[in-house]
């Protein structure tokens, strides 16, 4: 029986805090942890399959043309080879997040280089790998691929384009003004599993195992990419060794190991080489940033302009939301946003970790940074009198907003200095050593859900939806909330995911997943309970269940007599999602030191303060924020993708070379939760995690080596060789 | 990865004539060689297993000195009581390089051959003329801010990525090679060559020579310092490094021995850096005097220009930090 719940009101009511297990919230280790950590939590290649055949990806070595042959007599002959498949239905992208459709098909049309243009198929995992090395592969190369994002006229969007007022007379009037332009760099995901599928074929009946994020939609992109029924696919994605974004939709290996599968008779697993993963599933985009604050003498804005040009292949829907929270975090009446996308023969870009925010974000703070310098106010202070009211662009209220706490609570937790700023005060021998801080913000997203819940006889509970765990903690804080909702200790919950066996879950992604997947099982066990208050004899608003019984002593053994209790819980988010404007809000607040010879910058230490509705779980709250505030880091400091000028292939394809920040990059991290509960956020009061931690990280980390050496940058990353350049002698 | 035969060299000897043959590689550590068969940059039909070969160990000589074995793991050599006591410039270097997990199985030997990072080489469907004779640079005009600056020719850019090769050339270690012809020391600044004409040369090994040890002079003593510059605290490359042994007596300097990391397709040793500095009192303008002399013949490539002026900031740092007090 499923029970649809759609949320058009706030839910103040706050029925969790009523329970009386009392484990909502606490800092539970991981259920899955020791697996994981022991080895044995199988990942999508690791599954035993017997017969199972080897195919590796060729990928393109042009940028854009027509493969005219590949002569698969070059490697037929070769030891163990089986096949080389170049169906039509290979696909030559993954699909963005969230596309619910087939990613771009056909591969004899090259778009980019490294592009997949075939498959080879051995007995080994190596034989594949040479093979596919040897293919030989006629192109016809054509002409006319632009690569440089700033050499072509770009395309507008539309929905992201805001003209209020007039920021040209604000910023000419104003007391202080702002206009400066950032550049940041591409990023790729980095998750540590590289992408890889298992396919085997029972009849017309399809098995994938794979490493996805969002498997409600991946089955249907999957489906349509293979012309085939939904209901005869099963996907299974049990552990995901990170995604970051690079899993949101199917990716070129999902489809490939399929399609070998059906040609030769046999399971095929097909994983992509790390550079491969680089180089053929998602980047975030560059981009060109233009900001533009106008402020009164107090420091208050009355301009606000943000522009961003962004790229992608032609064809391609997705632009890095660089604007995001740019519409709503700050006042300031006279308004002008505008996002651009240049067409360009990279690789696909898309959602890699925070899409958005992660690099609108530290612009915006960067230049709020300069700003305060102009007013003569403490940075602080600056944001404080710029928060608005409302949503500052749509007459909407926020679901709540936890801003100002944010930015007391962690400039107090971090010993923040109020005094006049002025940089280059403090020097240790090499080192000047400075302050920064910056605002965080990311909108909070939300998504419809469903789970199913059984109270089983035995006094124990299942918990099943195809919701994936990419790491971030979703198996253990499911058993927190269906054990507070049931009254049982959550290692009497077992939670099943990742399998489209399952009811759908939302997917992880955007940060939605809990409050999305968590309120489907809310709804779920609400109504167990009303199904054992009635048994009770008394309203579910005044059962209490605890160590699974009553508070007058009825075990729910008793009570349910021998039978199953199920549930399936599905959640829809009505109109809260249009009638405020929601988000997570957060402070960071940094010490680095930089070399004054080498201009190299290490991070000291760190704080970040998030408001983001109810903790689920205390310990993997903080892992997220503290996994949040390293990619802060890897943002500011380290993180660039490469490509080569002539031909545009990522060159820099590998964890050597890409460089993520390492353990010595990272100190202390300190991360403060700002607990709240926004009933317009979730039934269950709690709102996205994971990404916040680097929405804005990164220009503290920029503010703090202004303030530290008097280099003031504009450009991320802040590699040695530009601080260097930007520093005053 | 190809297919290829695999064998344990028993001897010395025999692992000289298995190399010998144009399709053997020696393998130590393998921590360099296995990644790029991987990639296909490296196609060897046979792998001689040198592991067995003894000379893992690391000895007193008869001058005071010390003798790595080239088998020793680079962990073994960085933590080694002597080393660290009489030669912590090489210590340090050892320690600046890779992580943990590669130093544990990289060997002394295998580490002077690394090969290089740079991205065209390791790409076997971008023209490199290291890899592939003839096929072009791709690094020059591409994306090279790891490149060279010092010692390069229109034929290749790349850089020598290793940190211990430095602190050796400082030291003014040598290497021990046999091969077919007997045994012959190499002094380590000799060892690597420029790109010139012919980019895929990188070492003086002659066919069947097999790298069996490093020697090290009796301690010189001094003020020490391997400083790397990268882009993140560990497991990157160096944009520049410098190893330094610096002493002064009187107020000037009587030592001063110094390498570079970074900057060329060997370890940079050029004498007259540190001849300039014998018998003068430290000062920033003599400082400045020892980088305009590594620096002189320097030349970017657009992405790797702001190595010229890293270069000499880097010096002038680790020249101060060597004297510090002493100006």
């Amino acid at each position: 029986m499923t029970v649809h719940f759609k949320q058009d009101e706030p839910d103040n009511s706050n029925r969790l805090d009523g329970m009386k297990q009392g484990v909502l919230g606490e800092p539970l280790p991981r259920i899955e942890g020791l697996a994981k950590v022991t080895g044995t939590a199988p990942y999508a290649a690791e599954y035993p399959i017997e017969n199972c055949a080897e195919g590796v990806l060729v990928t393109s070595t042009i940028t854009r043309g027509k493969v005219t042959s590949i002569d698969r007599r070059s490697v037929l002959s070769m030891p163990g080879v089986i096949a080389v498949v170049d169906d039509e239905k290979m696909c030559t992208r993954a699909a963005q997040g969230t596309a619910n459709e087939a990613p771009t098909q056909g591969p004899k049309q090259v778009c980019y280089w490294g592009q997949p243009i075939a498959l080879v198929v051995a007995e080994t995992f190596e034989q594949a790998r040479d093979a596919a090395k040897h293919l030989k592969v006629e192109y016809r190369e054509e002409d006319g691929a632009p690569l440089d994002p700033n050499a072509v006229e770009p395309e507008g969007q539309e929905d992201e384009t805001v003209h209020q007022g007039d920021l040209a007379h604000a910023m000419a009037e104003a007391a202080h003004n702002v206009d400066v332009t950032y550049t940041t760099k591409g990023h790729a995901s980095a998750a540590m599993e590289p992408h890889a599928a298992i396919a085997q074929w029972d009849g017309d009946k399809l098995t994938v195992h794979a490493s996805l994020q969002m498997l409600n939609y991946n089955i249907t992109e999957l489906a349509e990419a293979l012309d085939m029924e939904e209901e005869n696919i099963r996907l299974v994605s049990r552990f995901v060794g990170g995604g970051f974004g690079s899993k949101l939709g199917i990716s070129e290996e999902v489809v490939a190991a399929a399609l070998a599968a059906k040609q030769i008779g046999r399971p095929v697993r097909v994983v992509q080489s790390r550079q491969q993963v680089f180089q053929t599933v998602m980047r975030r985009s560059e981009t060109t940033q233009r900001l533009r604050l106008a402020a009164d003498s107090d420091g208050k804005l009355t301009g606000f302009g943000h522009e961003a040009l962004v790229s992608n292949l032609p064809g391609e829907s997705f632009a890095e939301p660089v604007l995001q929270s740019s519409h709503f975090l700050y006042g300031g009446e006279n308004r002008e946003l505008m996002l651009k996308v240049a067409r360009i023969h990279r690789m696909t870009a898309g959602s890699v970790r925070a899409p958005g925010e992660a690099v609108g974000m530290p612009t915006l703070e960067g230049a709020m940074d300069v700003l305060a310098e102009k007013v003569g106010i403490d940075p602080v202070e600056l944001r404080l009198r710029n928060i608005p009211e409302q949503d500052p662009e749509e007459d909407l209220p926020f679901s709540s907003h936890k801003l100002a706490d944010c930015l007391k609570q962690g400039a107090e937790a971090f010993g923040w200095d109020n005094g006049p700023r002025k940089p280059r005060r403090r020097r240790e021998g090499e080192w000047w050593i400075g302050t920064g801080m910056a605002s965080a913000a990311r909108v909070h997203n939300i998504a419809e859900a469903k789970a199913r819940v059984t109270l089983k006889a035995d006094g124990t509970a299942l918990v099943e939806t195809d919701m994936t765990d990419i790491g971030t903690g979703t198996y253990t804080i499911l058993a927190q909330i269906a054990g507070e909702m049931l009254g049982l200790d959550p290692k009497q919950v077992l939670v099943e995911l990742g399998d489209t066996r399952h009811p759908r879950g939302p997917g992880s992604g955007g940060s939605w997943g809990a409050a999305s997947i968590g309120s489907a099982v809310y709804v779920a066990c609400k109504v167990i309970r009303e199904e054992l208050a009635k048994k009770v004899g008394i309203s579910e608003e005044v059962l209490e269940l605890s160590e699974g019984k009553t508070a007058t002593g009825e075990s729910l053994t008793d009570l349910l007599e021998g039978n199953d209790l199920a549930r399936e819980g599905h959640y829809e988010p009505g109109d809260i999602e249009d009638d405020y404007t929601a988000s997570g809000f957060g402070a960071f607040f940094a010490e680095v030191r930089v070399n004054h010879y080498t201009g190299e910058t290490r991070v000291d230490r760190m704080l970040g303060a998030f408001g983001f509705g109810r903790v689920l779980n205390a310990k993997t709250a903080r892992s997220q924020c503290i996994g949040g505030i390293t990619w802060s880091i890897g943002v500011a400091l380290t993180e660039a993708l490469e490509f080569d000028p002539r031909d545009g292939h990522l060159v820099n394809c590998d964890l050597a070379e890409y460089h993520v920040p390492v353990h010595r990059d990272v100190p202390d991290i300190e991360a403060v939760l700002v607990e709240e509960r926004d009933g317009a956020a979730s039934p269950i009061q709690a709102k996205g995690i994971g990404e916040l931690g680097m929405c804005g990280g990164a220009a503290a980390i920029a503010n703090a080596i202004y303030n530290a050496c008097g280099a003031r940058l504009y450009d991320y990353p802040m590699t040695p060789d530009r601080v260097l350049a930007a520093m005053p002698d | 990865m190809r297919p290829f035969q695999y064998t344990r060299a028993p001897s010395l000897t025999e692992a000289s004539h298995l190399t010998a043959g144009e399709d053997t590689l020696a393998i130590a550590g393998g921590t360099n060689l296995l990644d790029l068969m991987k990639l296909q940059v490296e196609t060897p039909g046979q792998l001689a297993d040198i592991n067995r070969l003894g000379f893992a160990d690391i000895e007193n000589t008869d001058d005071g000195g010390l003798r790595l074995g080239a088998l020793a793991t680079n962990t073994e050599t960085a933590v080694h009581p002597r080393v660290r006591a009489d030669y912590p410039v090489l210590s340090r270097a050892i320690l600046a390089g890779a992580t943990q997990q590669l130093r544990n199985k990289a060997t002394n030997g295998g580490n002077l051959c690394q090969r290089t990072r740079c991205f065209y080489f390791t790409n076997i469907d971008q023209p490199c003329n290291k890899r592939k004779p003839g096929s072009g640079c791709g690094a020059i005009d591409g994306v090279a801010k790891l490149h060279a600056i010092l010692g390069t020719s229109d034929q290749c850019i790349a850089t020598y990525p290793g940190d211990m090769a430095v602190a050796l050339s400082a030291l003014g270690a040598e290497a021990r090679i046999s091969g077919d012809k007997g045994e012959r020391n190499v002094p380590v600044r000799d060892f690597h060559c420029l790109p010139g004409d012919t980019p895929w040369i990188e070492n003086v090994l002659e066919p069947g020579e097999v790298i069996t040890g490093i020697a090290l002079p009796a301690p010189v003593g001094g003020t020490q310092i391997y400083r790397k510059v990268r882009e993140r605290s560990s497991y990157a490359f160096a944009l520049v490094s410098v190893a330094a042994i610096i002493e002064l007596t009187d107020g000037k300097f009587s030592r001063a021995d110094l390498a570079f990391g970074g900057l060329a397709h060997k370890p940079w040793h050029d004498p007259r850096v540190g001849k300039c500095l014998l018998g003068q009192p430290p000062s920033d303008a003599l400082f400045d005097k020892a980088a305009d002399i590594l620096l002189e013949d320097a030349r970017g490539f657009g992405e790797n220009d702001f190595k010229i002026p890293l270069a000499r900031r880097t010096l002038h740092s680790v020249l101060a930090q060597a004297t510090e007090g002493a100006a």
